[in-house]
């Protein structure tokens, strides 16, 4: 089986040529296919919350809309399409609707670049981690707007509280980040897969790896805006924060995104620290790599992601909520210091090669010059 | 914890002795022996003093205000105020009855004694019209701002108010 | 002296000062009636700024029902029934209290049997309220699971509850001169069953609540009240203990059967919403201490020495009898110029003189330090309106 990524994107631009009837049909398939995965998705991960919160509360959760209540989510969103939509006397009504859209365009724009396979992905950028990040930040924005425009000033604490927070945590996130590019000497997200060919990076590299993991979910954890970082929201100081007001489909669209963005953060810690749909390789050992190669790589990602999902609703239905000083007290305190300390470490990692096998694709080699650069090196 | 609060077991006084302590302070107070517990009916005058001796009187020390309520006798045309005192670390009761005209029922605010009675009188204007001097907020608790009549008169009537059935 | 002029809340609240010190513009928000964390329909006006709680203004009377207006157009029996609409997670506390000044107003006797019935349940029922109470303050704190855990444990309660007095929440039971039912003949039995049960879920609680790091910071230093305020701002029960000050009525003076038990009497030393948390935790097992000394020792006897349908009698006088409920001292004030009716009723309740400790407290704080320091006072809303 050929693990070399391919996008769909890739294959579409590939196809115009030769074969325009391919890359309609790849085009289609990317749209389709973002659009399916995106609602089966959000349905999957809200029973999932739903019942895997019922279990810890010694509950049975949804059962009685179809088999152990499967299709209960389902039957909410159809009650919220069904529901009137509200917008209050007062509020901006045009910054009101358009609020839940950008939350939600800003998840299906992530989702759109993740890679989920070799061949599952729909657009490869080259700058896939920063790109991920910054349209990541338009959630916030939806969210913003939404506490703005609501008329409301519970609703308004709420944005503003979780505008204070994503700002904050994106940058501990961002540190993470940069490990895991560090080590894969690359921004493209099928490029950091793929460096992580001979062993994840949590545990190849040498400590590093784990705290910028642990950095990672936790900052991940904040953006999302879930307990034990849930202050945006926060039921019992806010009502429910920034969307008190909303109500019927733009709720849906609000509720769909925080699942959406859970599957991101989840998505992205796999991508970057678990090896994306890379199976468990270790080094060079080969029988050993091909025993995990009989399970396809979509299985790896899924199973991974899924762990990581089941970890943040762990977090949830256990954990308090943190208060705002507090909040910002980590953030700016531990987490920030922790993660600069971990990039500097990660940093002189790489530079001397110290992490287990490290490879000949590993940039201790220098860059190759961008193309149209002279090949002395020096810029033109 | 403070000190000055800790509880001095075993020195309460008996009701009699309570009683006498308490009309040592205050000469005019008299016995009110339709009570179960100890206490005392003194006037609008002597209270402001007495109250604030009450709460600072070593033997006594009645700290905490357990409650402050009103009866309404319009036969005889006053309200009588209620308060009973505690001493958390005397261990003893006290009652005190305060008589004002129920045509005009002025009474001095003890809330510079005790705190609590801030809003303690406050339901006792909401509910029987009794206005504190020196009150630093004095309003309606319960009901609206603009509710006409004292409910907790006996003579008070409203147009959606029940009968009893007899 | 001079009759001042009564205000409005709206003239109250325009006469607030305003002067932030950062020079930003501070604001008012209406927590409540309908709120989250307030836990019924009390209404708290908040001046703001920012995140910080400058000033709370309580606003009361959403469910005022006037019960000491009604208490004077009924007669002796009919008194009790209106009291578990009070506080209803201590109904059966309620019950007695007023029971309590009925018996000491008519003189009416009580055996051995029913003290220890009436010492058992309302002993079982402040565990019952403990319980919600800790699920309630786990949920404000912004964790769900431990309303379940609280809900799931307090259900064995209620269903003891239910076997025996019919009710499950606003219980009647208590009533001058007797019980209204004999016990249930698996009543023992059930209360063992559930101590044996509710021991190590107690640890349980510990485990996911107390011991939470996130807990220990929201809560540690958070509300103090010194013993010298919580005194002045007539707090009593858990709230005036966790202050440092061991006042419990059921120790200062005794009642029912609690002179015959050990038990201790847990007291904080800051005052703040972890002692006021820690508190509770500790009543609870003290509580099941004392059911434990209590349960195989219910003398025989009959339930009741008054006839149900005897009516009552009082001479003319004021009584007063006052006890220890979960939330603290509820006193019943009873005026009678004789007859089957009182003239005058009066219900001290211990939420109405705990709420105003909230004044003190929130001022510097949080919009989240009031949901906890709040959730810590256990206030239960129509005992504050009654």
């Amino acid at each position: 089986m050929s693990l070399e990524p391919q996008s769909l994107a890739s294959r579409t631009a590939a196809a115009v040529d030769a074969e325009p009837w391919m890359a309609i049909a790849f085009l289609a398939a990317s749209v389709v296919g973002v659009a399916a995965f995106v609602t089966v998705l959000g349905l999957v991960l809200i029973y999932a919350e739903r019942k895997i919160a019922a279990h810890f509360q010694c509950r049975v959760g949804p059962y009685r809309v179809g088999p152990h209540g499967t299709l209960q989510a389902v039957a909410d969103a159809i009650k919220l399409l069904l529901k009137e939509d509200v917008v209050p006397a007062g509020a901006d009504r045009l910054l009101h609707i358009l609020a839940p859209v950008l939350s939600f365009a800003g998840m299906v724009l992530c989702i759109v670049a993740l890679p989920l396979g070799p061949h599952a992905q729909v657009v490869d950028l080259d700058i896939g981690v920063l790109y991920v990040a910054a349209v990541a930040g338009l959630g916030v924005i939806g969210i913003l707007l939404g506490g703005w425009s609501s008329h409301n000033k519970w609703s308004l604490l709420g944005a503003m509280r979780a505008g204070a927070q994503i700002i904050s945590y994106e940058l501990s996130a961002m540190l993470a980040l940069l490990v895991a590019v560090l080590f894969s000497g690359t921004l493209q997200l099928s490029g950091i897969v793929l460096a992580q060919q001979e062993g994840w990076w949590i545990w190849r590299a040498h400590g590093a790896g784990v705290v910028a993991f642990a950095l990672f979910v936790v900052a991940g954890t904040a953006e999302i805006n879930r307990t034990p970082f849930d202050l945006a929201e926060g039921e019992s100081e806010l009502t429910a924060g920034f969307h008190t007001e909303y109500s019927g489909l733009r709720f849906a669209f609000f509720f769909l995104a925080e699942f959406l963005n859970l599957f991101v953060v989840a998505a992205m810690v796999t991508t970057l620290f678990l090896g994306g749909w890379m199976p468990l390789h270790i080094g060079q050992w080969a029988a050993w790599n091909a025993a995990m190669d009989l399970l396809p790589p979509g299985l790896w990602f899924a199973g991974k992601a899924a762990a990581v999902v089941f970890l943040l609703m762990w977090f949830r239905w256990t954990f308090p909520r943190l208060r705002v000083d507090q909040l910002m007290r980590l953030e700016w305190k531990v987490l920030l210091p922790i993660g600069f300390a971990n990039l500097f470490f990660a940093a002189g990692l790489v530079v001397s090669g110290w992490y287990f096998f490290p490879t000949d694709a590993a940039p201790t080699a220098p860059l190759p010059a961008p193309a149209g650069w002279p090949s002395d090196g020096a810029a033109p | 914890m403070a000190a000055d609060l800790l509880p001095l077991a075993g020195l309460a006084l008996s009701p009699d002795a309570l009683v006498a302590a308490v009309q040592l302070l205050c000469p005019a107070a008299q016995a009110r022996p339709d009570c179960d517990r100890p206490a005392v009916k003194v006037t609008v005058g002597d209270w402001p003093e007495l109250a604030g001796r009450l709460r600072a009187h070593a033997d006594l020390l009645f700290d905490l205000l357990e409650t402050h309520t009103a009866i309404d006798w319009p036969e005889s045309g006053r309200i009588e105020l209620v308060y009973l005192l505690t001493s958390l670390r005397r261990g003893h009761h006290l009652t005190v009855f305060v008589d004002i005209p129920r045509d005009d029922p002025v009474a001095p605010s003890v809330c510079a004694v005790w705190p609590v009675a801030q809003w303690q009188e406050r339901e006792v204007y909401d509910l029987f019209g009794v206005r504190y001097a020196d009150h630093p907020d004095l309003r309606r608790l319960f009901l609206d701002d603009d509710w006409q009549g004292f409910p907790l008169r006996k003579d008070y009537a409203d147009a959606f108010m029940l009968d009893r059935p007899s | 002296m001079t009759a001042p002029a009564p205000t409005t809340l709206r003239a109250r609240l325009d006469a607030t000062p305003w002067a932030s010190p950062l020079g930003t513009q501070e604001y008012f928000v209406n927590m409540g009636p309908q709120h989250p964390s307030t836990h019924g329909v009390l209404r708290l006006v908040l001046k703001l700024d920012g995140e910080t709680v400058r000033e709370v203004v309580p606003v009361l009377g959403y469910i005022h029902r006037g019960i000491e207006k009604i208490c004077e157009h009924s007669n002796y029996r009919q008194l009790v029934h209106l009291t578990d609409r009070m506080d209803y997670l201590s109904a059966l506390a309620n019950n007695w209290a007023v029971t309590r000044v009925v018996e000491k107003a008519a003189g009416l006797e009580t055996n051995g049997r029913i003290e220890a019935i009436r010492t058992l349940v309302t002993e079982l029922q402040r565990i019952h309220s403990h319980q919600l109470w800790w699920g309630v303050f786990g949920m404000d704190l912004g964790a769900f699971t431990p309303f379940f855990y609280g809900f799931r444990d307090r259900e064995i309660l209620t269903d003891v509850f239910e076997r025996t007095i019919g009710g499950r929440l606003t219980l009647n039971y208590i009533q001058p001169g007797g019980v209204m039912h004999d016990i249930h003949p698996e009543f023992v039995r059930d209360v063992k069953a559930f101590m044996a049960v509710f021991r190590p879920r107690l640890d349980e609680y510990e485990a996911l609540l107390s011991e939470n790091v996130i807990v220990q910071e929201r809560l540690r230093g958070v509300g103090v009240l010194s013993a010298a305020d919580a005194v002045a701002l007539g707090a009593t029960g858990p709230v005036l203990r966790a202050s440092g000050v061991a006042h419990d009525l059921r120790k200062a003076e005794p009642y029912g059967l609690y002179g015959q038990v050990q038990f201790d009497v847990p007291i904080g030393s800051r005052g703040d919403c972890w002692d006021r948390y820690a508190v509770r935790m500790c009543e609870m097992r003290q509580s099941l201490r004392i059911v434990d000394q209590l349960i195989d020792h219910i003398p025989e006897g009959k339930h009741f020495l008054v006839k149900p349908a005897a009516k009552i009698k009082v001479q003319p006088g004021v009584w007063y009898s006052h006890l220890e409920t979960a939330r603290g001292v509820l006193g019943a004030m009873l005026v009678s110029t004789g007859g089957e009716a009182p003239y005058r009723v009066h219900l001290r309740t211990p939420n109405f003189n705990n709420l105003w400790t909230v004044t003190a407290m929130a001022p510097g704080g949080r919009v989240g330090d009031l949901v906890a320091i709040l959730s810590s006072l256990d206030l239960v809303v129509p005992d504050i309106d009654r």
